[in-house]
């Protein structure tokens, strides 16, 4: 059973790990349902492997991750592809596939889980790449786009379902600044019209901020500080303060663990 | 020391073995999924169509031209040796044979690992590592249905055909060679083989052997680029993988097939 119906995703004392390396150790994480949930933390902390632990694409080595009132990991093959029809994943390369043009990538989960006429299958499919900005492109194959437009047209196809629930893998990098606003306002807009919950995966701190309703900051294999944007800028925790800020010098290092660097350039004496 | 260095030869060979148990269990438990598992996806038909283009009847060119070349050297060789104990008219039955029997079947398969089984490791490969096949699964598709299944069932239907393809396209040749060139009297040629060819012992078991090849050469390829680590480096060695692995395992099976089926024992 669930435990709370407020939450459209939550993961109970998960923990994760890669061989012997621990990447999360006993992390809980709620996402309110109908919210814009941010989750920020430095690279290499394991941002996209938590959003994989959410679409269940990988198994936690302990724990439960609950989205939408089943426990993903104890579902069967079958089961669990059923629910994850309720799930969009926008990929951080927008992973579109190369085989298909534009249209058909867009059209491709309404071909394989409905049964709609040709004529509605095309009027989703322009509705959703109007919302984008790519009406234009339907004939364009992926390789023909850029990084941002392939991303626009993979967030096109992960709407096309209208899931419900949707996941942004680092949607705002390699977008121009145009792009950038539009997205960001999109987002909030999918969330706000379609009453869908949104989870968004980024280090781009003031895109994220500006949208989010409610921000987790993982680092570490734990969860470092939660709570509304404005309470974690005003957090005392000083790993927080660091991340918030962009400091390089504070309790999170900027540098990969290293021997000593005077060390290393002029040997051991 | 010395001891200590045994005991870690023996761990190793442990974990060698582990890990090879582990491969095999894992491709089982694929190859169960993808061709058994529940739940098909709509369109399968077409799906397998485009597969049976790509990994059949492209590959038809190199199989027609390598079956000429075979079944053409084949006579020749044959006529050169027979001739010497004057019973050239047997080369029809030697051709004939030879290609029905091991030829057309695992030259075939060999072909067949090297021009679409290596394709089929790269295409998944690369799907894996541009995240289609995790973005397959998160629109709730799976990939073994949808990407995989086509590609095995492609590989398993094509190849026994492709090999009777080359035997009819080798048997021509070496005609060729024999009848228009070397001048063997056409009667016997084709008399002397329609003679010693039998249905089930030749032909059947020709196409037994390449029914077995073309499951192993496809289970091989689509698993390799399947389980392959995402990156350039990874997609290549899982190619070459494909290659090595299907050749040799249809050499080795090769042999056990035969013993078995004409090993008179």
């Amino acid at each position: 059973m669930s435990a709370d119906n407020a939450y459209a995703i939550e993961l109970k004392g998960v923990t994760f790990k890669r061989g012997t390396r621990s990447i999360f150790n006993n992390v809980d994480i709620q996402i309110p349902k109908g919210k814009v949930t941010g989750i920020m933390g430095p690279s290499g902390s394991g941002k996209t492997t938590l959003l994989r632990l959410m679409g269940a694409q990988l198994r936690p080595s302990h724990g439960e991750v609950w989205v939408n009132g089943q426990n993903l990991p104890n579902l069967s093959r079958s089961d669990l592809f059923d629910a994850r029809k309720q799930m969009g994943v926008l990929f951080q390369s927008g992973a579109l596939f190369t085989d298909l043009d534009v249209f058909e990538n867009v059209a491709f989960p309404l071909r394989v889980h409905t049964e709609l006429p040709e004529e509605m299958i095309r009027d989703i499919v322009l509705l959703k790449l109007q919302a984008v900005g790519l009406r234009g492109a339907i004939e364009l194959m992926p390789d023909e786009l850029s990084g941002g437009m392939k991303r626009r047209v993979a967030l096109a196809r992960a709407i096309a379902l209208d899931p419900q629930v949707l996941m942004y893998d680092e949607p705002f990098v390699g977008q121009d600044p145009i792009a950038m606003g539009v997205l960001v306002r999109l987002i909030r807009l999918l969330n706000d019209a379609l009453g869908i919950t949104s989870v968004v995966v980024s280090h781009d701190l003031a895109e994220t901020a500006s949208i989010a309703d409610y921000l987790y900051v993982v680092g570490d294999g734990q969860v470092l500080g939660q709570g509304s944007p404005q309470d974690l800028m005003n957090s005392d925790n000083p790993r927080l303060r660091q991340f918030m800020t962009g400091d390089p010098d504070g309790p999170v290092p900027f540098h990969y663990p290293a021997p000593d660097y005077r060390e290393d350039l002029l040997g051991k004496r | 020391m010395r001891r200590k260095s045994l005991l870690d030869r023996v761990a190793l060979l442990g974990h060698g073995a582990i890990e090879i148990v582990t491969i095999l269990g894992r491709s089982g438990l694929f190859l169960v999924h993808a061709l058994l598992g529940r739940g098909g996806i709509g369109g399968g038909f077409q799906l397998l169509i485009k597969q049976l283009y790509s990994v059949g009847v492209l590959s038809l060119a190199i199989i027609v031209v390598s079956g000429i070349f075979i079944g053409m050297v084949l006579s020749l060789q044959g006529f050169n040796i027979l001739t010497k104990y004057g019973s050239e008219q047997a080369v029809g039955q030697m051709v004939a044979l030879t290609l029905l029997r091991e030829l057309g079947p695992v030259v075939t398969a060999l072909l067949f690992a090297g021009r679409a089984g290596s394709a089929l490791t790269a295409e998944i490969g690369n799907m894996k590592s541009t995240e289609q096949l995790s973005s397959l699964e998160m629109i709730g598709v799976d990939p073994l249905k949808y990407i995989v299944a086509p590609r095995l069932w492609a590989g398993f239907i094509s190849l026994p055909l492709l090999s009777l393809i080359f035997n009819v396209v080798g048997i021509w040749g070496g005609s060729w060679v024999a009848i228009d060139w070397l001048g063997v009297y056409e009667g016997s040629f084709w008399a002397n083989m329609q003679n010693s060819v039998s249905f089930t012992d030749d032909v059947a078991n020709g196409v037994i052997k390449s029914i077995v090849f073309a499951f192993v050469v496809s289970w091989i390829a689509v698993f390799q680029g399947y389980d392959c680590e995402p990156t350039s480096e990874g997609i290549s060695r899982a190619t070459t993988k494909t290659v090595v692995y299907s050749s040799l395992a249809v050499l080795g099976l090769d042999f056990i097939l035969t013993a078995l089926m004409f090993g008179d024992f």
